[in-house]
C-alpha cells in the first residue's frame, strides 16, 4: 500500500459503505463454516463469503446450552485461511461480542438468533459501529426496526438447523406480501401501518415507494440443497446464506458448488436439474412441528 | 440502432451499475438500454459490456464456468468498451497479487496492469474520499474491501490516483476503476465510458 495515504483521514464505517458492502454479495452463497480447511472448500467452490462459527447451527441446536461468539483464536484461523469476506456471529444485544468481532477485523457481524441472547430489551445500536451487520427477521416491521438500529443487511430467519425451508420461505411471503401491501396506501394509512407493525414511519414510507427493503435482503434458515437456494432466489431474495446445509452433507464440496451454480442459475430448471445430479445425502433435517415452540431459534428476537 | 450496454450479470451490484448507465444515457440524451447479462447469449449484441463490484473470485469462477470469459474477452479485441470496477477491475488484469494467485483467480487478462486485491484490508477499512481524475476532475470515490493498481505498462495508462497508486486505469476501449462509481451518485465516469463507445 502506497505510504503517503492516511487511513485516519478517510471517512469510514458510512452508511453508504456497509449498504455497499451488503451489496457487493448479492447474487451470492454465504457458508458456514467450522475451520480453516472448510472456509478454503467454500471459497474454492465460489462462496461470497463465509460465517465463522465453533459449531454449525444444527449441532449448537443438538447439543443445547448457551451458545456465545466463537473463539477469536476460531475467527482469526479463518480470516488467515481466505480473502473472501469473513462474517461471525455476535449474540443478540451482545455489543461487547461485536465490539471485539470489529476489533478482530470480521468484515461483517451477524446478530444472530442461533446464539442465546443476550439482552431481553435491546437489540445491539448498530449505528454506532464501522463493521456492518447482518440481522435476521420473520416479518416486515421486524426487518425494518434491525435496519432502524443500523443494518446494512436483512436475512430472513428462517428455522437455522433443521434443513428445512419452510420457515424461511414463511418470513420471506411475509416480508414481501407486507411490502406489496403498501402500494397505492395515502400517507395517513401508511402512519397506521407503522403504528401496527411497530415499525419507524419514515422506513415504511420509503419502503412502499421502493416496492422493496432499502438494504440487501438474503435467505437464510434451513436451506439445504440447490432447489432450496433456487426456490429463494425466485422469492426475490438477493442471495442466500447456507449454515448446516453445506458440511452437514454427505459431500460438501460437490454440494457448495452446486449451491453456488443454483443461485446463478435460479430460474433456469435445466441448470437446478444439472447441478442437483448425484449430490449424495443432504443433511437429515428435522420437521419444524416436532421442535417445541420455546426451542425455535425464530422466536428470539422481535 | 439504440445502444445495447450489459452488465455482467453473475454476482454483485449489478443493478446499481443498471441504474448508473440508464441514469447517464438519459443524461446524455442517447438513445440506448442497459441490461443483465446472464449468459452467453445476452451478450453477442451489446455495445459495451460492464463487470460490476462483488467478489472476484466468485465472479471469475461464474464467467469461466459459463463461458462468458471468452465472449468478453471477444468483446475487448473487437474493440467494444469494457468497464471494470473493483472486482471487475481485478479480472480486467494481466497480473495479480499473492491473494490472487492463491485463490486460483483466473483474469481476463486484457489489461497491461497489475493489481492487488484487496489491498487496503478488511471492510472495517474500507473508506470513501476525494479523488483527481483526469478529464473529470473531483470525483467520490467509494472503496470497498478495494483493490489497487500496482503497476501499468504498455498501453495502460493511469486516469485517477490515490496518494500515488493508481486507482483508475484506461487502456484504449478499456476502462478499470478500483472504486465503485455506481454507489457515488456521481455519473460523469458511466458517462465517459458511455463516449469511449461512439469513439
Amino acid at each position: 500500500m502506497a505510504k503517503e495515504i492516511v487511513l485516519e483521514k478517510l471517512r469510514h464505517g458510512t452508511e453508504l459503505l456497509k449498504r455497499g458492502f451488503a451489496s457487493m454479495q448479492k447474487g451470492g452463497v454465504v457458508m458456514d463454516v467450522t475451520d480453516a480447511a472448510q472456509a478454503m472448500i467454500a471459497e474454492e467452490a465460489g462462496a461470497v463469503a463465509v460465517m465463522a462459527l465453533e459449531r454449525v447451527p444444527a449441532d449448537i441446536r443438538a447439543q443445547g446450552g448457551v451458545a456465545r461468539m466463537a473463539d477469536p483464536v476460531k475467527i482469526l484461523e479463518i480470516i488467515d485461511a481466505v480473502s473472501i469476506p469473513v462474517m461471525a456471529k455476535a449474540r443478540i444485544g451482545h455489543f461487547a461480542e461485536a465490539q471485539i468481532l470489529e476489533v478482530l477485523g470480521v468484515d461483517m457481524i451477524d446478530e444472530s438468533e442461533v446464539l442465546t441472547p443476550a439482552d431481553p430489551h435491546y437489540h445491539i445500536d448498530k449505528s454506532k459501529f464501522t463493521v456492518p451487520f447482518v440481522c435476521g427477521a420473520r416479518d416486515l416491521g421486524e426487518a425494518l426496526r434491525r435496519i432502524y438500529e443500523g443494518a446494512a443487511m436483512i436475512r430472513t430467519k428462517g428455522e437455522a438447523g433443521t434443513g428445512n425451508v419452510i420457515e424461511a420461505v414463511r418470513h420471506q411471503h411475509a416480508i414481501m406480501g407486507a411490502i406489496r401491501a403498501l402500494m397505492g396506501r395515502s400517507e395517513q394509512e401508511l402512519f397506521q401501518v407503522a403504528r401496527d407493525i411497530q415499525a419507524p414511519n419514515e422506513l415504511v414510507v420509503e419502503v412502499a415507494k421502493l416496492q422493496r427493503l432499502p438494504v440487501v435482503n438474503f435467505a437464510a434458515g434451513g436451506i439445504a440443497t440447490p432447489a432450496d437456494a433456487s426456490l429463494m432466489m425466485q422469492m426475490g431474495v438477493d442471495g442466500v446464506f447456507v449454515g448446516s446445509g453445506i458440511f452437514k452433507s454427505s459431500d460438501p464440496e460437490r454440494m457448495a458448488s452446486a449451491i453456488v451454480e443454483a443461485v446463478r442459475g435460479f430460474d433456469d430448471p435445466k441448470v437446478l436439474a444439472e447441478v442437483s445430479k448425484g449430490l449424495g445425502d443432504a443433511m437429515p433435517g428435522i420437521n419444524i412441528d416436532t421442535i417445541p415452540k420455546e426451542m425455535q431459534l425464530q422466536n428470539r428476537g422481535w | 440502432m439504440p445502444l445495447r450496454i450489459a452488465v455482467v450479470g453473475l454476482q454483485g451490484d449489478v443493478q446499481e451499475h443498471i441504474s448508473a448507465t440508464r441514469s447517464a444515457l438519459s443524461a446524455s440524451d442517447i438513445d440506448g438500454e442497459a441490461f443483465q447479462a446472464r449468459s452467453r447469449r445476452d451478450l453477442e449484441d451489446a455495445d459495451a459490456a460492464i463487470i460490476p463490484g462483488g467478489e472476484s473470485t466468485t465472479i471469475s469462477k461464474l464467467l469461466h464456468r459459463s463461458g462468458m470469459d471468452g465472449d468478453i474477452e471477444r468483446m475487448a479485441s473487437e474493440g467494444r468498451p469494457i468497464l471494470g470496477t473493483c472486482a471487475g477491475c481485478v479480472l480486467l488484469a494481466s497480473a495479480g497479487d499473492e491473494q490472487v494467485r492463491r485463490t486460483g483467480t483466473e483474469l481476463l487478462d486484457l489489461m497491461d496492469m497489475e493489481v492487488s486485491r484487496n489491498a487496503f484490508g478488511s471492510q472495517r477499512e474500507s473508506f470513501e474520499t476525494d479523488l483527481h481524475i483526469d478529464g473529470i476532475g473531483m470525483f467520490r470515490g467509494v472503496f470497498i474491501r478495494a483493490p489497487l493498481i500496482t503497476r501499468v505498462w504498455g498501453r495502460c495508462s493511469p486516469m485517477g490516483h490515490l496518494g500515488d497508486s493508481v486507482v483508475l486505469a484506461r487502456q484504449n476501449n478499456l476502462l478499470a476503476a478500483s472504486f465503485h462509481p455506481e454507489l457515488s451518485g456521481d455519473l460523469r465516469l458511466h458517462s465517459l465510458f458511455l463516449g469511449m463507445i461512439k469513439e
